[in-house]
């Protein structure tokens, strides 16, 4: 464990835990000035979690333990990652969590969690949401591992700091086309994974739509401020990852101030543009039938075992 | 003497002690004693094959023992590891049997045959000759098939199903023997020693892998042999169940390792390739059969297909790589494969023994009918959420870390020469992804719908508790899985030294205390830190929570029932309706069967009186595969009984044509 690593493991949970909520303003604030509305403004996704914390919590009748515990360790996933992935500094806090597959695994036993706690109310809405997001996550595990195995075969590692590292040193990589693939493919996998349009409509309450608010439609008071803040926090990992694997620069090198002050910025900077690009893009797309989106999830698994077959033949 | 012999020594003996105890003793000691011999029998396993893994080893010849060939026992590093395996699945299943086998298991002959295939299946990794393994090989078959038969008075399916698992087993017999009588004839003796120093050529050796192959994948239940499998496993007793698909099922891989690696020393690249393709077929199609069963254990039989093929996997990976010359991954994929043959048996102990604690409570087996078992039994509940954990190879479960190894195996797997290679390692990490997403999809469906939410049935809604020595079967299994997901550096050294058996005593890939490192490539993983860091995770976001959260009691309220009064078990998403999406999205690769009936009422056609729906996702591979076979059997045998009427004259005329047939012929050749 490095000074790096373990300064990295210090400002990043505490970035990520306090800007996610920010991203979802961002979001929300692009959409509605795209939308031609004036919007909440950026701080409305705090605001709401400091109500939802003040209110009591509440435990719907016939719901075990799981229920109650399944918001924290949908946090404590995200948290460790945030932790543990190289998002401001190169160096990690604990290198042998930092792999690209226990990374993915942490993140999926979040939703896993969730989906039992969904089942657990016992609700029409629980078992549809759980179901729902289970086939999607059954269909997007297999792409996103594939286009890590893409990413990680030239390196020779699935560890993240050691790919991001290499593509710091060898920039041109970038533009190879097992990247380009994989982008494309992970671009996919995390609007499926964070249940963005067109796979899933955060913003809806319609039963025929609604795929992770279903599942969280029981949780009410410090319990839903904890899903909504993992909510937004899988959101800007997911995005902090995708822009640290194909555009690391900035990413802090040394544990000197300025460095670090620079990787600071850059990681909001990156999270934040490609926050409000998905947002404009939301402007222009419509929810997709739930049955045509394994189309676009086995799309996007055909785009990444290409980028593996060229890793290998380009290797 | 050492450790290693006196305690195999004393694991048989005990076992066949306590087989005699089993139909000799009262009916109401009985299963009390011999859950006790069983379990002794696997604790002296356990330390015969820890001893033996950890260097000691022991031969022992015994040529009178048996006629022709005799018996003779060799303990070496490999299969010691399925001995040590198979010693810690008896000793959880023997603890856990001595209540469950009280309802209805307890007659002498499934007592007195249950210890006897613990005792099979721990001498079938020890044979050291053709004979001998075809021997014990047959004991197994044999003890195993009554054991499914258990309980034949209660079920019908049960009949059928044991007719399909002694046919297929016998089948797989024949292969395995034809094969390695070959094997044997090109050899100077049918001694495995005998056999590594035969010089045979590259077709024979083909023709005894492939047949042996055959006989020993149908064991694993590996496509398109697998069809005994999802019928014996959900039939036959649960601890039985956890028998065969956590010990003998892992018999077929070391038969495929002993055969392919140790006695034919590796083999050309197709061989391997072959091993590959069927596990990841295997894996894909188990896992897919998997998520649409609402039959638990039938589940869980085809999860042991799925997990077998992920071990086929490895092993195939292995093979190539030696094929390649590559013995740094080599190693690294053959230690992956052993170490999910560990992970495989303690987590499918675990999952089945909670099946037949639920069975034992509910009597139904159906997760359409189950539900809210949390209630009632809150032990067997977390027993099975922890089991499924494992088996849905997320962290912190056990085989996440075998699947990690597994897929660093594949990743590193460069091509030497840039062929099939480059074709094969993605479809296969493609195969290994697309199995552990759908591995989530299908255990959170069997512990959410089967043990979470309300009860869907009277009998689930009744459920109780199980005696406490079925609780302390299933709590050493999840014992064991904790030990191997949290550290599984502990076994790491004697899943390298198995794998330096197999492949010519190479030195351990995996290396690490706290952190597994993988030795020759980079790759690092620590299974411990990643469960202390959600720990802390969690701790620290509660009390952080705990300090913002305004300080008032938790209070209850009713589920949002959209106004529309109480929500009933009825609404309720059930096993069907889950997997639906999935089953729609696989489609053309299950091909299930729907039906779906409206009763109108007779005034009006708009006005539905009831709706059935009925769904099968029959096998698939079974249909196109096994109906045209059985169907041309029936077909002969139906043209056989057209030349036997029944009439003396004709059978009489049969013998004289023949006669005279065979003189003719005899004159001519002579």
């Amino acid at each position: 464990m490095t000074l790096l690593g373990l300064i990295g493991g210090v400002i990043q949970p505490v970035l990520i835990v306090g800007g996610a909520p920010l991203l979802v303003g961002v979001l929300r604030q692009v959409r509605a000035r795209l939308e031609g509305r004036v919007g909440p403004g950026v701080l409305q996704p705090w605001r709401d979690l400091r109500k939802l914390v003040g209110k009591e919590a509440i435990t719907p009748r016939g719901t075990s333990e799981l229920f109650r515990v399944a918001p924290l360790v949908l946090v404590a996933t995200t948290l460790v990652v945030a932790v543990v992935a190289p998002f401001v500094t190169t160096a990690s806090a604990a290198d042998p969590v930092a792999d690209l597959f226990a990374v993915v695994a942490l993140l999926a036993l979040g939703t896993a969690v969730l989906a039992l706690a969904a089942i657990d109310t016992g609700t029409a809405f629980g078992g549809m949401g759980a179901s729902r997001e289970m086939t999607i996550l059954a269909l997007v595990e297999p792409t996103l591992l594939v286009a890590i195995f893409a990413l990680s075969v030239p390196v020779g590692s699935t560890s993240l700091a050691a790919i991001v590292s290499s593509t710091l040193n060898d920039p041109a990589r970038v533009v190879s086309p097992v990247s380009l693939l994989a982008a494309v493919a992970l671009v996919v996998v995390i609007v499926a994974e964070t249940g963005r349009l067109p796979v899933d409509n955060p913003a809806t309450h319609l039963e025929l739509t609604m795929v992770h608010e279903a599942m969280t439609l029981e949780y009410a008071g410090p319990d839903l401020a904890l899903v909504e803040l993992a909510s937004a926090m899988r959101l800007t990992v997911f995005l902090g990852l995708f822009a640290n694997l194909f555009a690391p620069w900035g990413i802090a090198t040394s544990a000197a101030p300025l460095a670090l002050l620079v990787g600071v910025l850059a990681l909001v900077v990156k999270i934040a543009v490609l926050g409000a690009l998905l947002a404009a893009a939301e402007v222009f797309l419509a929810k997709l039938r739930l049955f045509r989106v394994p189309e676009l999830l086995a799309g996007s698994f055909l785009l990444s075992l290409l980028a593996v077959s060229a890793s290998f033949f380009l290797a | 003497m050492n450790l290693a012999a006196s305690s195999f020594g004393a694991a048989v003996s005990i076992g066949a002690l306590t087989a005699i105890i089993g139909a000799l003793a009262t009916a109401r000691s009985r299963s009390t004693l011999v859950g006790i011999g069983t379990a002794t029998t696997g604790v002296a396993a356990l330390l015969a094959g820890g001893a033996a893994l950890t260097g000691e080893s022991f031969s022992l010849a015994a040529p009178g023992l048996l006629p022709l060939s005799g018996v003779s026992l060799t303990l070496d590093a490999l299969g010691a590891l399925f001995v040590a395996v198979t010693g810690g699945v008896a000793v959880a299943c023997g603890v856990y049997g001595v209540s469950y086998a009280r309802h209805g298991l307890d007659s002498r002959l499934v007592q007195a045959v249950f210890p006897l295939f613990v005792v099979a299946m721990l001498l079938v990794p020890v044979a050291s000759s053709v004979g001998t393994l075809l021997v014990f090989w047959e004991l197994m078959a044999l003890t195993s098939l009554l054991l499914v038969l258990a309980e034949h008075r209660r079920r019908p399916a049960v009949a059928s199903a044991a007719r399909w698992y002694a046919v297929m087993t016998h089948l797989g017999f024949v292969t395995i023997l034809s094969g390695l009588l070959v094997f044997a004839a090109h050899a100077p003796g049918d001694d495995f020693a005998a056999l590594r120093e035969a010089e045979v050529s590259p077709s024979v050796a083909a023709l005894v892998f492939l047949l042996t192959l055959a006989g020993f994948a149908s064991k694993a239940g590996i496509l398109p042999l697998h069809a005994w499998l999802p019928r014996a496993h959900p039939e036959a007793p649960s601890h039985v169940s956890a028998l065969m698909s956590a010990a003998m099922v892992n018999l077929g891989v070391y038969g495929i390792v002993r055969v392919g690696f140790d006695l034919l020393g590796g083999g050309p690249r197709w061989w391997w390739l072959l091993v590959l393709a069927l596990g990841a077929v295997s894996a894909v199609y188990g896992i897919l059969q998997a998520a649409m069963s609402t039959d638990l254990k039938r589940l869980l039989g085809f999860s042991t297909t799925e997990n077998l093929g992920l071990v086929l996997i490895g092993v195939g990976a292995a093979g190539l790589f030696a094929a390649f010359g590559d013995r740094v991954l080599s190693g690294l994929a053959l230690a992956a494969a052993l170490l999910h043959v560990l992970n495989h048996a303690a987590f499918k102990s675990l999952l089945f023994l909670a099946a037949g604690s639920v069975l034992h409570a509910t009597g139904t087996r159906d997760l359409d009918e189950l539900g809210g078992l949390r209630a009632g039994m809150p032990v067997t509940t977390a027993a099975f959420g922890w089991g499924a954990l494992a088996a849905s190879a997320l962290p912190p479960g056990t085989a996440f870390v075998s699947e990690w190894l597994l897929l660093q195996a594949l990743i590193h797997g460069l091509p030497a020469d840039g062929g099939a290679d480059a074709i094969v390692m993605p479809v296969a990490v493609a195969a290994v992804a697309l199995t552990a997403g759908l591995a989530v999809a299908t255990f959170v469906k069997a512990f959410g719908v089967g043990f979470l939410a309300k009860p869907r049935g009277e009998a689930a809604a009744r459920a109780h508790e199980s005696p406490p020595t079925m609780l302390a079967g299933m709590g050493l299994a999840g014992l064991a899985c904790a030990v191997l997901a949290l550290a599984p550096t502990l076994v790491l050294p004697a899943v390298g030294a198995a794998s330096g058996v197999a492949l010519g005593g190479e030195a351990s890939a995996v290396t690490g205390t706290v952190t597994i490192r993988l030795a020759g490539v980079a790759g690092s993983l620590s299974p411990l830190m990643i469960t202390l860091g959600l720990l802390v995770a969690a701790v620290v976001s509660l009390g952080v929570l705990r300090a913002v959260a305004a300080r008032r009691a938790r209070r209850t309220a009713r589920l949002w029932d959209c106004g529309g009064g109480p929500l009933s078990a009825r609404m309720e998403y059930t096993a069907t309706s889950f997997a639906e999406p999935l089953q729609r999205v696989f489609d053309d690769v299950l091909a299930p069967e729907q039906d779906v009936d409206v009763d109108h009422f007779e005034e009006s056609r708009y006005l539905v009186r009831a709706v059935a729906y009925r769904r099968a996702v029959p096998d698939r591979v079974e249909r196109r595969l096994y109906q045209p076979v059985l169907a041309a059997v029936a077909a002969w045998g139906r043209a056989g009984t057209r030349l036997a009427t029944g009439s003396v004259h004709r059978y009489l005329g049969y013998g004289f044509y023949t006669l005279c047939g065979l003189l003719i012929l005899l004159a001519v050749t002579r």
